[in-house]
């Protein structure tokens, strides 16, 4: 009787989280149809998880960052998806210039190929053929933005620390628009090819197509992700943050440098979504302006997933949301495949309408 | 009395008659753009035809920007909601327009209804779907709501931008289309045409008697020619009067029991709750009216005056114009939002696009390279006119939007409140201030009296 009970009264008090849940199982059902029916390969299959396994980790390391912020600080930052973007120019920058060098002017090089500078086949940069400029690039990656994030927190945030999140929040779309805007007025506005995938090499395992970039990414991605449990749990850096979080003035009173920890947070979000926007490069083989904005709401859709102020809950949140634009492929199919990005977008808004705290009850684990 | 002290009185007057009256300002800062643009038209050498497209361009653009700016301070300066959904609720209600009103037979396909029905069909589909995003969003927090809002207007974006509905058939074996990444370019023209012209499609058809007295006046007393430049400043008067016509009908809204339980919930909610108001249906009703007169803009703007609608001018890139002209403005006044509209349509939109072509009729440069290493490095020899041509013929857009995003960080720094918004709106029904409640001194001061109005600018 008690669950029976229990069924009524979430029909009741929730009956659209009913109506979301009874789709999911509808859709696992068919997917189990499909593989069993052979309207899906498992290969295909297979490639559809490997592709959102990549993204996923990408969205949660650059959402790391945003989590951070937004529970430290207490605003969503919209300047996040372009921490992103400079992240990629800057690295990619870098890495153009160390691969192309003894063959090209380095202003070209420099520009990532504006204009009429080497087009990225006749660079060759790849983690195969130039492995050590694409290292440098990510170190610079990360250093810059960490650079740019601490420069922005100065001039910007630091002056109305105490204003409220909306405040904040309209400031960061401000801070958005002049630096996405900063990189056309220093590289350019289109879409350019940066990576020279022709000659990357690529393993099949069991029909599941993957190739050394893909590999590259889930390395350091991971890496960076046990650096970042580590440096939380072994310092008491990740007490400190929580206890910004849950109470600054508290926090301040007891002796936490609080702008010191708003420092540090800063330092490793920026520094993370570098990494992020420079990885997604690698994986996508082309760089835009705008790339970190288009990801910034799969970011917020991780973020508020997992919880706001929860770092694992970000990188699993990503993951969920990298998994979930992936296979919706498996039914959108032709023309309606340009809506996997939308879908993504549908789930952060069920989440925030149904579960605003997070999928993973909102615990602070920092 | 001495020249100097009539003159010093004079101006005193007339700055008290911009305090007391709204009209007088926004009249006031029209003249002052007119005159600008009218300055620039002198320097470029525009004969009078391109003077008169000068000035409907900050007609059309001045009335379009206000529209907007105004359905967005009813949304965020009366009920607190914080959408950043704009761009996307105009799509829909330009796109609905043009689904309507486009023949069966064009490429793609649309109904073929007139013209006011699509109007209205526009408004209503913008205000649906306000319904459906305020439903659910009115359980968030403004900061989730932001989120939730600009995620929309992508998935309206996105949505038609996708090549699965370029064309499409109903159930009843009616074909209809978005046009995917094309857009709609075949829906009937500005409707203002038809004043002057007998069949509003072409120009070639002929003229009615309005547009042949009318023309005939421009081409022998003026001398000009190009009947196009006075159907386009004859469509920015119509468009001013529609500015007017919402702001009367938004000014009621709030003077209205309705307005004053806005104020209320704006002010704090929970008491407006406790006095028994439905709180709920309030914020739904007013984001519905705010999203059907978004729609309505959508159509006059990129409808009417644009002629074609497609995807990427719904980039949001448009919401964050219409923010950060709504800050000018102040939020939560309807004078400010037109004058926020007029500022930022004049001096941030139109005018940096003028800019340029002054700058360098005025030092002669004539360098253009196309990257900026090529524009820094003859710096080096003391060369800086390449960098100059850079920045003034490649990359003056992107400027701009650095500028005014450094714009909108200063403004939340030193003045949130805006132009106009440091004004208290009182709730109540009965002019407060005629004698009844001593205001001296109170109108001059740019900040208010913290105890009157302890959490106004925060709540904005």
């Amino acid at each position: 009787m008690v669950p029976y009970a229990r069924g009524r009264r979430l029909l009741r008090d929730q009956p659209g989280l009913v109506v979301v849940a009874a789709a999911a199982l509808l859709l696992v059902g068919d997917l189990f149809a499909k593989l069993l029916g052979g309207g899906l390969t498992p290969a295909r299959f297979g490639g559809f998880i490997w592709d959102g396994l990549v993204i996923g980790l990408l969205i949660g390391l650059a959402g790391i960052g945003l989590s951070l912020t937004y529970s430290i600080l207490g605003f969503a930052n919209f300047a996040h998806g372009d921490y992103i973007s400079w992240g990629a120019f800057s690295g990619w920058a870098v890495a153009y210039l160390l691969a192309g060098i003894d063959r090209y002017a380095a202003g070209g090089l420099l520009l990532i190929g504006a204009g009429d500078g080497p087009a990225p086949g006749d660079v060759g940069v790849s983690i195969t053929n130039t492995p050590l400029s694409i290292v440098a690039g990510l170190v610079v990656a990360v250093a810059f933005t960490v650079g740019v994030s601490l420069a922005v927190d100065r001039l910007v945030y630091r002056p109305i620390r105490n204003a409220d999140g909306i405040t904040l929040l309209i400031a960061s779309i401000g801070v958005a628009f002049a630096l996405r805007y900063l990189i056309v007025f220093f590289f350019y506005s289109g879409r350019q090819g940066v990576t020279d995938i022709s000659r990357v090499p690529s393993y099949d395992i069991g029909g599941v197509v993957i190739n050394a970039h893909e590999l590259t990414i889930v390395v350091v991605g991971l890496a960076l992700m046990v650096g970042v449990h580590f440096l939380l749990q072994r310092t008491k850096l990740g007490k400190a943050m929580r206890a910004m979080a849950d109470n600054r003035d508290l926090a301040q009173v007891t002796g936490i440098p609080v702008e010191g920890v708003i420092r540090t947070t800063w330092i490793l979000g920026g520094g993370l979504a570098g990494a992020a926007g420079y990885l997604v490069v690698l994986t996508q083989g082309t760089i835009a302006y705008d790339l970190g904005w288009l990801l910034l709401l799969l970011i917020f859709a991780a973020v508020i997933m997992g919880g706001i102020g929860s770092v694992y809950g970000a990188i699993v949140g990503g993951l969920v949301i990298g998994l979930a634009s992936r296979l919706s492929l498996i039914w959108l199919t032709g023309d309606l495949s340009s809506f996997a990005e939308p879908v993504a977008f549908g789930l952060m808004i069920f989440v925030l309408l149904f579960r605003p705290e997070g999928i993973f009850g909102g615990v602070s684990t920092a | 009395m001495n020249t100097d002290r009539f003159h010093s009185d004079r101006l005193d007057s007339f700055r008290e008659l911009l305090e007391r009256s709204d009209a007088a300002l926004v009249l006031t800062a029209m003249a002052a753009f007119y005159l600008l643009f009218l300055g620039i038209g002198a320097v470029l050498n525009y004969n009078l035809a391109g003077i008169i497209s000068i000035l409907g361009q900050v007609t059309f653009f001045t009335a379009v920007y206000a529209l907007v700016v105004l359905a967005l301070n009813l949304h965020w300066g009366y009920a607190g909601l914080f959408n950043i959904g704009i761009a996307g609720f105009m799509a829909v209600g330009v796109y609905t327009m043009a689904m309507l009103t486009a023949p069966p037979t064009g490429s793609p396909p649309g109904l073929g209804l007139p013209i006011s029905v699509g109007i209205v069909g526009g408004m209503v589909a913008a205000a649906l779907i306000g319904l459906v995003t305020a439903l659910p969003a009115l359980r968030l927090r403004a900061d989730y709501l932001a989120i939730v809002t600009v995620a929309i207007s992508e998935i309206i974006r996105l949505t038609y931008n996708s090549p699965a509905f370029s064309t499409f058939t109903l159930p009843g074996g009616i074909a209809l289309g978005t046009g995917g990444a094309n857009g709609i370019g075949n829906f009937p023209s500005n409707p203002v045409r038809a004043i002057y012209y007998v069949d509003p499609e072409s120009a070639a058809s002929g003229t009615t008697p309005i547009g042949t007295a009318v023309f005939g006046f421009f081409e022998n007393t003026l001398g000009v020619f190009r009947s196009a430049v006075i159907v386009d400043l004859t469509y920015g008067l119509v468009l001013a009067v529609v500015v007017l016509l919402v702001y009367v009908l938004l000014a009621r809204v709030g003077n209205s029991p309705f307005g004053r339980v806005l104020k209320a919930i704006r002010e704090d909610e929970i008491v407006a709750k406790s006095l028994g108001k439905d709180t709920d249906r309030f914020k739904i009703k007013t984001f519905m009216l705010g999203c059907a007169l978004m729609g309505l803009a959508g159509v006059l703007w990129q409808g009417f005056g644009t002629g074609a609608v497609y995807p990427q001018a719904f980039r949001p890139e448009l919401t964050f114009y219409i923010f950060i002209a709504v800050i000018i403005g102040g939020a939560g006044s309807n004078t400010g939002s037109v004058l926020g509209g007029a500022v930022f349509a004049n001096l941030l939109f139109l005018l940096p696009q003028y800019l340029p072509n002054i700058i360098e009729q005025t030092f002669a440069i004539q360098a253009n390279p196309n990257t900026f290493i090529a524009a820094v490095g003859p710096i080096a020899a003391g060369e800086i006119t390449p960098l100059l041509g850079y920045v003034l013929n490649q990359r003056l857009p992107a400027l701009r939007f650095v500028f005014v995003g450094i714009l909108l960080v200063y403004l939340m720094q030193n003045r949130p409140e805006g132009l106009l918004g440091h004004r208290t709106e009182t709730a109540a029904a009965v002019d407060l201030s005629d004698g009844h409640t001593p205001r001296a001194g109170s109108q001059s001061d740019p900040t208010p009296p913290a105890a009157s109005d302890p959490g106004g600018v925060e709540d904005e």
